[in-house]
């Protein structure tokens, strides 16, 4: 039986992958961040899983205003990393698992959450920025990953109690898949930031640990917290941040399990636009 | 009966729902096509006629000539679709984000350093946040000088 051992949250900010790109990771600007993943790759390392679910939101990058699915789920052998305008990041081919992608996607549809299933799609920052974070530079991603995309682009977006109530269904659905799999979930995107008009550039420190803080201890109340609350305090693409309520409400102590235990949380301003926040959780 | 739109009075801020993304539509669309690197080389080589290939109104046209981005989004552009033309142009999110500001792009950076912009004043519109209406355009160009 499949189970998940640990959760990752962190922001996937572009500018992020090209400091890595381009060799500026060293620079006193990205110093500061990166040295506060050092941790986690070492973790990573030590705890490699056999899969990575990897929530996080296309930034109209597969998907356009052809179609707009709402919470879309990878189900392809493997994923190309996307050409954004920039031209594709120079990181591995993401391998995905088509076995368990396919069983997840049956088993949460049948808990009646209406997932679109994506045979084909390339992967933009959203999914690579993290997997930089956590993995650095290797030639290869360490594990295969299930890209699950979520819209929080065009509104209205999934409100955070339907991320949050996703999760649990996912959890369920990783627990009744055969094999014996070591899954970690990963929630991704946010903190506190806003890309667009006069407002650009808000920051809210106060919001973001608030948020950290009900995230770990609290969840349900975080998962209460309405889009509008995002928007006015955390800027119109803090909203982002729905999706990391994905990836908490499958652990385990929301699911009737044991008590989560918190590894790592760590939160930097700035990277370019945005601030970064980034916690890890383990089920015991 | 009308859709709840509890988001229209945040100062300084167009949230991207459906009403926007039908009148963006076109324009929209035309930045994706900026993902393939030889539709930006036709793109850099004739904007105009390239621009003429789709259904957009002319003052999109005119707003993405003039790389004028909040024109862009109170006409139904969307940040991650026009982040496409900034790629075009070799600008960074921070540069297309700081460009909607009136700020420089040095006065921008120097704020994010900081700590960003701040909420105070700029929750609801009619406060006296630096992203209220009355206080643009922000940085060395604007009304009150440089501050």
């Amino acid at each position: 039986m499949a189970h998940i051992s640990a959760s990752v949250y962190t922001s996937h900010v572009p500018a992020i992958g090209a400091a890595l790109d381009l060799g500026k990771s060293s620079e006193p600007y990205w110093q500061p961040l990166f040295k506060g993943y050092e941790y986690s790759k070492q973790w990573l390392k030590d705890n490699t899983p056999d899969v990575i679910f990897l929530v996080y939101n296309d930034h109209a990058t597969a998907f356009s205003l052809d179609f707009i699915p709402t919470f879309a789920i990878g189900c392809a052998a493997e994923f190309q990393p996307a050409d954004e305008g920039w031209g594709p990041r120079p990181v591995p081919k993401v391998q995905g698992h088509p076995e368990l992608a396919s069983h997840i996607a049956q088993s949460v549809i049948q808990q009646d959450f209406d997932l679109t299933i994506v045979n084909k799609m390339d992967v933009d920052h959203g999914l690579t920025v993290p997997l930089s974070l956590m993995c650095g530079q290797p030639s290869a991603w360490p594990c295969p990953v299930i890209p699950f995309a979520v819209n929080v682009v065009q509104y209205p977006i999934p409100s955070g109690n339907r991320c949050f109530q996703l999760g649990r269904a996912i959890q369920r659905a990783i627990q009744s898949f055969d094999e014996p799999l070591n899954v970690q979930i990963w929630g991704t995107g946010g903190m506190s930031h806003q890309l667009q008009g006069p407002r650009a550039g808000l920051i809210n420190k106060e919001f973001d640990a608030r948020f950290m803080d009900l995230l770990i201890a609290s969840p349900e109340e975080a998962a209460a917290i309405p889009h509008i609350n995002y928007v006015r305090e955390a800027g119109s693409e803090g909203i982002e941040l729905v999706m990391w309520l994905i990836a908490r409400g499958a652990m385990a102590d929301v699911n009737g399990g044991a008590p989560v235990e918190l590894l790592h949380r760590f939160y930097h301003v700035p990277a370019s636009n945005t601030a970064v926040g980034h916690a890890i959780l383990k089920n015991n | 009966m009308a859709l709840d739109k509890p988001y229209l009075d945040v100062p300084g801020t167009t949230i991207f729902d459906a009403e926007q993304s039908r009148k963006g539509y076109w324009l929209n669309q035309f930045c994706m096509t900026l993902m393939k690197a030889e539709n930006r080389e036709v793109f850099k080589a004739n904007e105009r006629a390239y621009l003429d290939q789709w259904a957009m109104s002319e003052e999109q046209k005119q707003a993405v000539l003039a790389r004028d981005l909040n024109r862009c989004i109170s006409l139904g552009g969307n940040i991650y679709f026009l982040a496409k033309i900034g790629a075009t142009d070799g600008k960074s999110f921070q540069q297309m984000a700081g460009s909607m500001t009136g700020m420089t792009e040095e006065e921008y950076r120097e704020m994010m350093i900081k700590g960003g912009r701040s909420v105070v004043g700029n929750r609801v519109i009619g406060e006296d946040g630096d992203a209220q209406a009355h206080h643009q355009p922000q940085g060395q160009h604007s009304p009150l000088g440089a501050h």
